[in-house]
């Protein structure tokens, strides 16, 4: 197995102004593919900005709409991983985010878990994605989660059992309970879940998270990526503007899995039998 | 008991904020420049809430694009107005100074009898008034300085000092204001004094609300982030009289908080179901 360069896109989107998003996306591709990245991982709602309220209404695009056709097209240089506000032809709204290779759609990822408590209010906008699977990019299988998805940890565990060797998860992480480390607490629960999600997964986990202000909202940024031993790999160490591009060896995901065989052990059929009986009993 | 109590919530209060500056800094930055604007107004009293938004400011715009006012009545104190004075020193920025008394003694000479109250808010509309105005002049956006303890206990004067286009220190209680003054080296005159409305001679904030701000903010800290109820806040050995008192003020002083209730007769009424981001507009 070989290694995999990717580039973390860790933009500020303009709110609302998907034209503007998709230029810096697009500018942002232009150098990940000059500096030899495989591919370019951009945040949660990177192209439309993360709290739009009504706005929702006037960002959605349709995933076969012009200005989303030309992310997809740039993927024939670069895979590119982005996000939106995704209506379905039934007219529902979703957070997606879509993975392109090749010039076309490899896998669409609708949000699941959408944190409608305390400073968010996504219920009230969005439409909850209703499936979940991993997806094979070239030499492995990866999957999508989108930030408050991996708060349930349902959502890593199903596509490990899908088959997961990288998880990318694309965020719009809010800086909040601001604590005596020079960081924020949320930089520090972050770090802590894709380490722990990396290391039981044994899997690399791919954390991008968007900078910025919106209405006073902080987002912290510092992507990052915690390798199959649960260690850190790397990590952008900014709330800035950055694109940062990592290796990640895929030979170590062979070699933790067979030195912790967290997931040969795995017994998804008492898992399934239990958690059978334990929904029916509620 | 309750003394040594608050003490110990104010200094976990103080190291909270070890990480909060580049928070500030970069909020000011964001959220004035997606405006279209570069510049920022603001009142400097000599206190040291305007202190720190003064230094938070130089250090987000650069000192070119900052202007503090200076706007004394005949009654001010000259020691206040010397602290501002050491303020614009110490970060090299221009005096800029209206005196407010010829247009508060013209509308008052027509009034009879008006209160401490009275006067002390037609002062600060005043100001407010004039910062706004003179925003136009210097195309800057008009800074808030009132800190989440007045805010919570309306310790401020509705469209006066409590009006503002961005707070950066809405959102910190006096006593972190104070760490972070610390951390910003504003001058010990300034982080040392009783902290005053100036609105008459030898008034302090604590003489006027009957308590301290220590004991304010940790009770409002226990209260509002740790949402203890007030038998929870008295079990932690605080006055059952003050804790009552201070919610009393949290709830009293609501209004001041929000936009003016509108009465709802469409389908979308502004605030109620019409709801963008501020940003929206930049």
């Amino acid at each position: 197995m070989k290694s995999i360069r990717v580039a973390l896109g860790q933009v500020q989107p303009v709110l609302g102004d998907v034209y503007a998003n998709a230029d810096k996306h697009m500018a942002f591709i232009d150098r990940a593919v000059e500096q030899g990245a495989d591919v370019v991982v951009f945040p949660e709602l990177g192209l439309t900005g993360y709290l739009l309220r009504d706005l929702t209404y006037q960002v959605a695009r349709r995933i076969d709409d012009r200005d989303i056709g030309k992310l997809i097209g740039a993927s024939q240089r670069i895979d590119v991983l982005f996000s939106f506000v995704e209506e379905s032809a039934a007219h529902r709204f979703y957070t997606c985010s879509v993975y392109a290779s090749g010039g076309r759609v490899i896998h669409v990822h609708r949000k699941i878990y959408l944190p409608t408590y305390g400073l968010f209010e996504e219920g009230r906008h969005f439409s909850r994605g209703e499936s979940l699977n991993s997806f094979a990019v070239a030499e492995y299988r990866a999957g999508i989660a989108i930030c408050e998805d991996v708060w349930h940890p349902s959502v890593p565990y199903l596509l490990s059992v899908a088959g997961m060797d990288v998880l990318y998860v694309p965020a719009a992480g809010p800086g909040r309970a601001l604590g005596g480390d020079p960081h924020s607490g949320s930089q520090l629960f972050w770090e802590r879940l894709i380490r722990t999600y990396a290391q039981l997964f044994t899997c690399y986990v791919v954390f991008v998270n968007r900078v910025g202000f919106e209405d006073g909202v902080f987002f912290f940024g510092h992507s990052a990526i915690a390798g199959p031993d649960g260690e850190m790999v790397g990590k952008v160490a900014s709330h800035d503007e950055r694109l940062e591009i990592f290796s990640l060896d895929l030979a170590n995901i062979r070699k933790e899995r067979y030195r912790t065989p967290l997931l040969r052990d795995e017994d998804v059929h008492f898992t399934q039998r239990t958690l059978a009986r334990l929904v029916e009993g509620q | 008991m309750q003394r040594d109590r608050a003490m110990d919530i104010c200094r976990k209060l103080e190291t909270s904020v070890a990480g909060a500056v580049p928070v500030l800094v970069g909020f000011l930055r964001d959220e004035i420049q997606k405006t279209g604007h570069r510049n920022a107004i603001f009142g400097l009293s000599g206190g040291i809430d305007s202190a720190v938004v003064a230094y938070l400011a130089v250090l987000a715009l650069g000192k070119d694009h900052v202007y503090p006012l200076i706007m004394p009545y005949r009654e001010s104190s000259q020691a206040s107005v010397n602290d501002a004075r050491q303020v614009l020193a110490d970060l090299g920025l221009q005096e800029r100074m209206i005196d407010i008394t010829s247009q508060v003694d013209a509308y008052f000479s027509c009034q009879e009898c008006a209160t401490h109250l009275r006067r002390g808010n037609k002062m600060a509309r005043e100001r407010m008034s004039i910062i706004y105005d003179q925003s136009v002049v210097y195309q800057a956006l008009p800074l808030g300085t009132s800190n989440k303890t007045e805010l919570l206990l309306g310790y401020g004067t509705q469209f006066g000092d409590l009006a503002s286009a961005l707070n950066p220190v809405g959102d910190l209680f006096k006593t972190q204001v104070r760490a972070i003054a610390g951390q910003l080296s504003v001058p010990e005159s300034i982080r040392r004094k009783a902290p005053s409305a100036d609105l008459w001679q030898d008034q302090t904030d604590e003489d006027e609300l009957g308590f301290s701000y220590e004991d304010a903010d940790a009770i409002l800290h226990l209260l509002v982030d740790e949402r203890l109820t007030e038998d929870e806040v008295v079990g932690q050995g605080f006055q059952g009289e003050l804790v009552d008192q201070v919610m009393r003020r949290i709830r009293q002083n609501q209004y001041k908080r929000r936009m003016p209730v509108i009465a709802k007769v469409s389908s979308r009424t502004i605030g109620i179901d019409f709801r963008y981001p501020r940003d929206w507009g930049m």
